[in-house]
């Protein structure tokens, strides 16, 4: 079973700027591609994961960096990104948009640039497909209710959430950081996660996440020629800051490791599924 | 050079302007086919006869098509678009239900007779309803760039592109907003990407808590939802990316 898709090369990274890394997840890798792709022209328009009351997420055309930077960091519930796509293009006349998505997402738009049926004058327009890793996802009630009935913080005190370490984390604006064990958050899980095979957003043109890398740093991975040049750019312009995956800990293994978990695990179901003669995508 | 006819049915010419729509890449292909037939764009001889009780007047859909672009969907009341369906099914080799309605009956799904000059016209039925249909495009219209692609498909002999709108062609005909609901949603399989509510060309859908929400009264039925959506369908050859 191939692990991560096709790629050029992997990297461990981080942003340079101070300010992204503060609001940012993980090495603030999208948001630094995003403020560096508006500041120097490369993109005019953005899509992004808003962060919204209550914690929730709602995709947002962001058009400045403040836009961007407000949006940083996980939200672990749906945020339907391509939603926006047709808007991007239309209402805000954007001509070179960067999206960012799970590998679903960045599934559904990979098929929408090759069978764009719906999509007039759009799939030219997308100058940038980031992709970010994705174990699974959580419904906003499901996401809330792990927050604020297993951790005990209200949805409107959450500054950051985030899994890692086998737990869910939750850190309050008031300094409180809680945890819950994953095992208690797996009821809430999207069922339609369950059949999904792509852990590191294999489709995307940059895909990057925080599983292997040191806390604070990102894994990246280069797949496309067009992503190769943006990144080259963004280290050129010394927004990023840049080692070898092989010299960083716990590495590209762990990645492996957590990748082929996801496969083994969901392919089954996609078994499961079939034996019962329910469809999945095909 | 390879022969293709666009045939227009009970449709708006929206379908063609969408075509029209590609410029440059338009006179490629015109470069690279022979329009045998667009009443929109080419002259076409006219035969008109005229009787006591009746004009008739009689276009000849040309024999020999290699691909046949066919525009809206078939009123069964009417005789002469019958005629037109039929001719065109003997004449043409692959015939392409392009567009919402010739593909699942569209906008015209909602007639239902009553007006002048011809209140009996009641009845619009999507072609593959009278005819074989190889191929289906949908959309209302569907996005240039779709029909430049599915052309160019045909023309390479592209039969692993093609083959989603070859099975709508067989599956698509009933399409509507409820096929997110039935074939997604409730089959455990929408994980909230939001493409079928960009597609939706009349915004009949909106995603409430990650998930779509049709509003069928806006829904007319052009099947855009189900076919873009990477959760019914997702081609192998999707995986190639440079
Ligand atoms: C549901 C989910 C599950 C994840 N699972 C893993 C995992 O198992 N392993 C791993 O290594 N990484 C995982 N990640 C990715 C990781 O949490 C970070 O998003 C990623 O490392 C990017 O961090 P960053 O600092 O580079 O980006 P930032 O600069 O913080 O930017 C993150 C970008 O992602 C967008 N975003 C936030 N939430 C969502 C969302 N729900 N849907 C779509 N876009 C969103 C934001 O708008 C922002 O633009 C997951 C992310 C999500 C959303
Ligand atoms: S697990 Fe797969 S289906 Fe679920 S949100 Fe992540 S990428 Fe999408
Ligand atoms: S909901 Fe929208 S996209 Fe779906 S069939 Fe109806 S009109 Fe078309
Ligand atoms: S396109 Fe996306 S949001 Fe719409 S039904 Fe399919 S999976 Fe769900």
């Amino acid at each position: 079973m191939n692990p991560f898709g096709n790629y050029k090369t992997v990297i461990s990274a981080r942003a340079t700027d101070k300010e992204i890394l503060k609001k940012a997840q993980d090495g603030g890798i999208v948001s630094a591609a995003y403020i560096y792709g508006l500041e120097s022209k490369l993109l005019d328009g953005v899509i992004v994961a808003n962060t919204e009351d209550g914690f929730n997420a709602a995709p947002k055309v962001a058009t400045t960096p403040e836009e961007v930077l407000n949006a940083a960091g996980t939200k672990y519930t749906v945020s339907p990104n391509v939603s926006v796509l047709k808007d991007a293009v239309r209402e805000y006349a954007l001509e070179k948009v960067g999206i960012v998505g799970t590998p679903c997402q960045v599934q559904a738009i990979r098929k929408l640039i090759k069978y764009p049926m719906g999509f007039r004058h759009t799939d030219s327009k997308i100058a940038l497909v980031m992709g970010i890793f994705c174990m699974e996802n959580f419904s906003y009630e499901g996401m809330k209710a792990i927050v604020e009935e297993y951790a005990g913080i209200r949805m409107d005190d959450v500054l950051k959430t985030d899994i890692g370490k086998g737990k869910f984390w939750v850190y309050s604006k008031y300094g409180d950081v809680k945890s819950v064990k994953l095992k208690d958050t797996h009821m809430y899980e999207q069922k339609s996660c369950h059949i999904c095979t792509d852990y590191t957003a294999e489709l995307a043109d940059i895909s990057t996440g925080s599983v292997g890398s040191p806390d604070g740093w990102s894994t990246i991975f280069i797949r496309t020629e067009k992503g190769e040049a943006y990144i080259n750019k963004m280290v050129e312009a010394g927004v990023l800051e840049t080692k070898n995956i092989d010299d960083v800990k716990p590495g590209l293994d762990l990645v492996q490791k957590l990748s082929l978990q996801k496969k083994e695990k969901n392919e089954k179901e996609i078994v499961q599924r079939r034996e019962l003669g329910l469809p999945v995508p095909y | 050079m390879v022969r293709i006819a666009h045939i227009h049915m009970s449709g708006c010419t929206g379908c063609l302007i969408s075509l029209t729509d590609t410029y440059e890449k338009l006179l490629d292909i015109l470069g690279a086919v022979e329009l045998v037939y667009a009443l929109t764009l080419a002259d076409e001889k006219t035969e008109i006869t005229e009787t006591d009780d009746k004009i008739l007047i009689e276009r000849k859909i040309p024999e020999n098509i290699d691909i046949a672009l066919v525009e809206g969907s078939v009123c069964l009341d009417d005789h002469h678009a019958m005629d037109d369906i039929l001719t065109t099914r003997k004449n043409s080799k692959i015939v392409v239900a392009l567009g919402a309605c010739a593909a699942s009956g569209g906008v015209t799904r909602f007639a239902r007779g009553g007006q002048m000059s011809q209140p009996s016209h009641a009845s619009f039925a999507p072609i593959g309803d009278v005819i074989k249909v190889d191929l289906a495009l949908p959309g209302c219209p569907p996005s240039p760039e779709s029909i430049v692609n599915l052309i160019t498909a045909a023309l390479e002999g592209d039969m692993e592109y093609l083959e989603p709108f070859a099975e709508i062609a067989k599956i698509g005909k009933d399409a509507c907003g409820c096929d997110v609901i039935k074939d997604v949603i409730n089959k455990s399989l929408c994980m909230g990407c939001g493409t079928c509510a960009a597609a939706c060309q009349v915004r009949a859908i909106e995603m409430v808590e990650g998930k779509p929400n049709i509003n069928s009264e806006f829904c007319i039925k052009c099947g855009l939802c189900g076919a873009q959506c990477p959760r019914v369908r997702f081609p192998e050859l999707l995986q190639k990316i440079e």
